[in-house]
């Protein structure tokens, strides 16, 4: 199949308003040539899910530094199995410490989680490798 | 992909199932199976009209079409929405954020919203809209909403999708002189003043009048100027009433038939310019091999000389 | 200029300049030398004058920290009221002079803990209030006439705010005992942190709300903080942070005056909230502009009569922006500097960020050494013997004269705007703001910035694990059931009587809060009250920028 863009939804879970690293990967992947859905901030889980099946999203990205993580996270993935949805990739970003960062993991509850510091073109590579492998 | 699962997939659409919905738009906005897609829907499709609404950044145009939306809703009708956003003309991606605006119906299973990258298209509107709209309609949404941002020339692409076009401005910005220079009154079928609780929304709605003035010969449609405000839901009843008024102006007056055609024709000579554009660009790689044979700098002539070469002629 | 800094000059050009950038953490680029003559030329009377002095660039008191140090104010508040009382106590036995109290997100949204999009979040990055029953415990045996209290809180104020008031009052405290400050500072909410409930105007309107109740009610209360430490961590520049944030106390000076308070009225209880980030001398340079900047314009512009309304007096808090996951104990060092250009920049009081802050709630320990930073700054350093004590440098001078004439820019771009409720519907800050944000993360990516442990010094191998603060899920449930249980128990039909007489109030124009208090008396609850609100005054809507 002859893909030509990349289609990422990039949105706030949770009640805190601090998108600047949102804002920043949003801008960052569309400068790499992908089209970002930018669904804003103080979305429920239900409303980033709803979102992604609408857009037909390779991926969705969302930054939680409400330390809701191990709540916001396991629902995400919970609502995409509930409509068969599995395919859409959930990656996050945040002030999620390692230990939960390994648990979020092994569970399958997220794909992947860069935290501070992580650079913007490490995660365009990351969301390029995945994308590309499950097409 | 072979054509059973396509057709299982499509099967899907006609039972309103919204991944199958937004799979399909990726595919025909990808060029994947496209004609094969679209020959199913078209079938199907083609009767509901299609609300274009368009104008400047930041003018509300995605807050008015979550109150129309609302509006629509109330009255149990399903709603398919595409708002189109530019792409970056470096990087070729894009960041679409209307569905921000339009968070009311963002877990509304009767409403479908999607988003759109122009991907080059200078228009603003790109090639596949018509065809994606026509996937919602297929998808059981009757109520069709185009948003598109509406910085010149796009707005005279809109005609082409839409049977209704709203053009939205907002007072005291300049908006009116810009939309005049633009040649948007000509597109125009209902002129929204939008954020009217600002100072000189009044003044703005006569200017725009005496302008009608001087284009409407007094026959047929001549196209209201409504003022609404979002923030306290003013105005877009009528707005709601307006757009009906228009829709059912172009059907009895056969209006519609005209758009239509119109329409069917300017589809045909796109498919048309695609490939005449793709075939051309083989025959552009090889001409342009002998470029560097001809010692000549101005482009007007190393045009010619190339074009004569390769097509043996003027 | 002088020959003598030519030759200098001549002579620096034909040296090895080792690989740049010079630039500071806002991409200002800084010159190799600063000199009489070259860049700044000060009038003392006219641009520093003596500390306690106009225009007060050396700071707002005669005596500075000679009299008495900055007080050090540890933003705490996590979980249950119970549990954050007791955390109160232990700062307090500790030493720290003053509480400041961190909300969880719910309680700064407007939502109860019963709410369905609370779920998750109860006391999860502060303290979980839903009614004056949790005000009541939070400050259960700390007399409320003995410490001052910082409040973190923003949309809502008003109705926290009356909490505490009411929360008093049961203690037998009077309103006019009380001191403390409240955030209250809703324009950087629309142009930074983004916690925002109403749209501007009614938002405006319960702010001079609260500055006329304090005013004849509660005079000794700092009723609105403003903050440009959330424009600076949303990623401004040092110079956008005080520009913003002047232009903030400016609108808010100007919608006191339109509410028809006499300006020399409310303007002394305005206080500050600043950001102090890694580069030391701008960030000294910043504070030094401004309060001469504030002083300025209250007088000239504002017709500030009483001295008080001139001072720019501020809080300070170090940038959690520029902490790192790996290497975390480097934070502390960052720290450090950074307290201490915030009180080389003469600030009234201070918050150091513990080293964890970037990954959790800040663990006990971790909370003490970043108090025992600002110990030893205070007491070990000697930067507190002598007043201001880099005023007359050439740099600083220099860098102080770029941010008033800078922040003179802004202020300017923003009045053609339409003053500052313009520039936020025309996303003027936010555009700013997402700029800087997205060239600051450039510059490290391609190395043109160093942070250390990130994209130099980093560790192979890897760091020792910490132990973080966790929250407890059965927190949110017991805070969910204390709340049902208040439901139950208080006098519903007087609780439905007052929202009624507080919604017939907000339809009209009388002063709010003495509604909201009778509301909080009979232990409606925050989201209650707020759902009242939001069905008179709307909701904002964000507008989204990259």
């Amino acid at each position: 199949m002859n893909k030509t863009r990349i289609r990422v939804l990039v949105g706030k879970p949770g009640l805190d308003g601090h998108d600047r690293g949102a804002k920043v990967i949003a801008r960052a992947l569309r400068d790499a040539g992908m089209e970002v859905i930018y669904s804003g901030l103080h979305q429920t889980p239900e409303q980033l899910v709803e979102a992604a099946i609408q857009e037909d999203v390779d991926l969705i990205g969302v930054s939680v530094l409400s330390g809701a993580h191990m709540t916001i996270f396991p629902r995400i993935k919970e609502l995409l199995k509930e409509q068969n949805a599995e395919d859409i990739l959930l990656m996050g970003g945040g002030t999620i410490p390692e230990e939960d960062i390994a648990e979020l993991i092994e569970a399958g509850h997220v794909e992947a989680l860069f935290t501070p510091g992580a650079t913007t073109t490490e995660i365009v590579s990351w969301i390029r490798e995945r994308v590309k492998s499950y097409e | 992909m072979n054509k059973d699962a396509l057709d299982q997939w499509l099967a899907r659409l006609f039972e309103r199932d919204r991944r199958a919905t937004a799979k399909l738009i990726s595919w025909v906005e990808d060029d994947i199976q496209r004609a094969y897609i679209m020959r199913s829907v078209l079938k199907e499709t083609g009767k509901q009209m299609v609300v274009g609404i368009t104008g400047p950044p930041g003018a509300g145009k995605s807050s008015l079409v979550e109150a129309l939306t609302t509006l629509y809703r109330s009255n149990n009708e399903r709603v398919g929405i595409v708002a189109v956003d530019p792409s970056s003309p470096y990087s070729g991606g894009a960041i679409l954020g209307d569905r921000i605006r339009m968070q009311a119906h963002g877990t509304d299973r009767d409403v479908f919203i999607r988003s759109m990258g122009t991907r080059g298209h200078l228009g603003g509107v790109t090639r596949s809209t018509s065809d994606i709209l026509r996937i919602l309609e297929g998808g059981g949404y009757g109520r069709l909403l185009l948003e598109t941002v509406g910085v010149g020339q796009s707005e005279l692409e809109i005609m082409q999708m839409a049977d209704t076009v709203v053009v939205v401005l907002n007072p005291g910005t300049g908006d009116g002189i810009q939309a005049i220079k633009a040649g948007i009154m000509e597109v125009a079928d209902v002129f929204v003043i939008n954020k009217a609780d600002l100072p000189g929304a009044e003044r703005m709605k006569g200017d725009i009048e005496m302008m009608l003035n001087l284009s409407c010969d007094g026959l047929g449609w001549r196209p209201p100027v409504v003022l609404t405000s979002v923030t306290n839901g003013t105005g877009v009843e009528t707005l709601f009433e307006k757009i009906e008024a228009h829709q059912t102006y172009m059907k009895t007056s056969g209006l519609r038939d005209e758009r239509c055609k119109h329409r069917l024709r300017k589809q045909v000579w796109r498919h048309w310019e695609d490939k005449l554009q793709a075939t051309f660009e083989d025959v552009w790689e090889t001409a342009q091999q002998k470029l560097g044979d001809i010692e000549k700098e101005d482009p007007y002539e190393v045009a010619a000389a190339l074009w004569a070469e390769r097509f043996k002629g003027g | 200029m002088s020959n003598n800094f030519l030759s200098w000059k001549a002579n620096y050009d034909t040296l090895k300049e080792r690989k740049g950038p010079f630039f500071t953490v806002s991409s200002v680029p800084i010159d190799p030398l600063y000199a009489p003559g070259h860049t700044v030329d000060i009038d003392y009377q006219r641009d520093l004058g003596n500390p306690g002095e106009y225009p007060y660039t050396r700071g707002v008191q005669a005596n500075m920290y000679r009299g008495r140090l900055w007080t050090m104010r540890m933003f705490a508040g996590f979980a249950t009221a119970t549990e954050s009382n007791e955390r109160y106590k232990y700062l307090l036995s500790q030493g720290q002079t003053g509480l400041s109290v961190a909300f969880d997100m719910p309680t700064i949204m407007g939502y109860d803990s019963d709410h369905p999009r609370a779920y998750g979040e109860v006391g999860r990055v502060g303290v979980a209030i839903d009614s004056l029953q949790d005000m009541e415990t939070l400050f259960q045996d700390i007399p409320l006439d003995k410490v001052s209290t910082s409040m973190t809180i923003n949309a809502p104020a008003s109705i926290l705010w009356a909490m505490y008031i009411v929360a008093a009052e049961k203690q037998g405290v009077p309103a006019n005992k009380l001191t403390g400050t409240i955030q209250n500072d809703i324009l950087k909410e629309y142009i930074a942190q983004k916690s925002w409930i109403f749209p501007p105007d009614p938002s405006m309107r319960l702010i001079t709300d609260i500055f006329k109740f304090s005013k004849d009610n509660v005079p000794k209360w700092n009723t609105i903080s403003i903050s440009g430490y959330h424009i600076r961590e949303a990623g401004s520049t040092a110079l956008q942070e005080l520009a913003f944030t002047l232009a903030d106390g400016f609108a808010y000076v100007e919608a006191g005056i339109k509410a028809g308070l006499d300006v020399d009225d409310f303007a002394p209880r305005l206080s500050f909230f600043f950001n102090s980030h890694t580069d030391f001398f701008e960030e000294i340079a910043k504070l030094r502009a401004a309060r001469r900047i504030w002083a300025r314009h209250m007088k000239g512009k504002y017709g500030a009569k009483n001295e008080k309304s001139l001072l720019l007096r501020f809080h300070t808090q170090t940038a959690g922006c520029s902490l790192t996951g790996p290497q975390m104990e480097n934070n502390i060092v960052r720290t450090a500097y950074q307290a201490m250009a915030a009180v080389l920049g003469g600030t009234q009081s201070l918050h150091t960020n513990s080293m964890d802050e970037v990954l959790a709630l800040p663990s006990e320990k971790s909370v003490q050494i970043a108090l025992r930073t600002q110990q030893v700054l205070a007491y070990e350093t000697g930067v507190t013997n002598t007043i201001d004590p880099l005023a007359g440098s050439y740099f600083v001078e220099t860098l102080t004269n770029q941010m008033e004439e800078g922040a003179e820019e802004y202020f300017r771009r923003i009045d053609e705007l339409g003053g500052v409720l313009g520039a936020i519907r025309e996303n003027f800050f936010q555009q700013e703001i997402a700029d800087a944000a997205y060239r600051y993360q450039k510059e490290i990516e391609s190395k043109d910035r160093i942070i250390v442990g990130i994209n130099g010094f980093v560790n192979e191998k890897k760091d020792d694990k910490m132990e973080l603060l966790k929250i407890d899920p059965e927190v949110e449930r017991a805070q969910v059931r204390k709340l049902i249980a208040l439901k139950q128990s208080r006098d519903n039909i007087h609780v439905q009587t007052t929202l009624t007489d507080l919604k017939e109030a907000a339809e009209g124009s009388d002063n709010l809060i003495p509604k909201i208090m009778d509301s909080v008396r009979a232990y409606a609850t925050e989201g209650e009250i707020i759902a009242v609100l939001k069905d008179v005054f709307g909701e904002y809507r964000e507008q989204a920028v990259f």
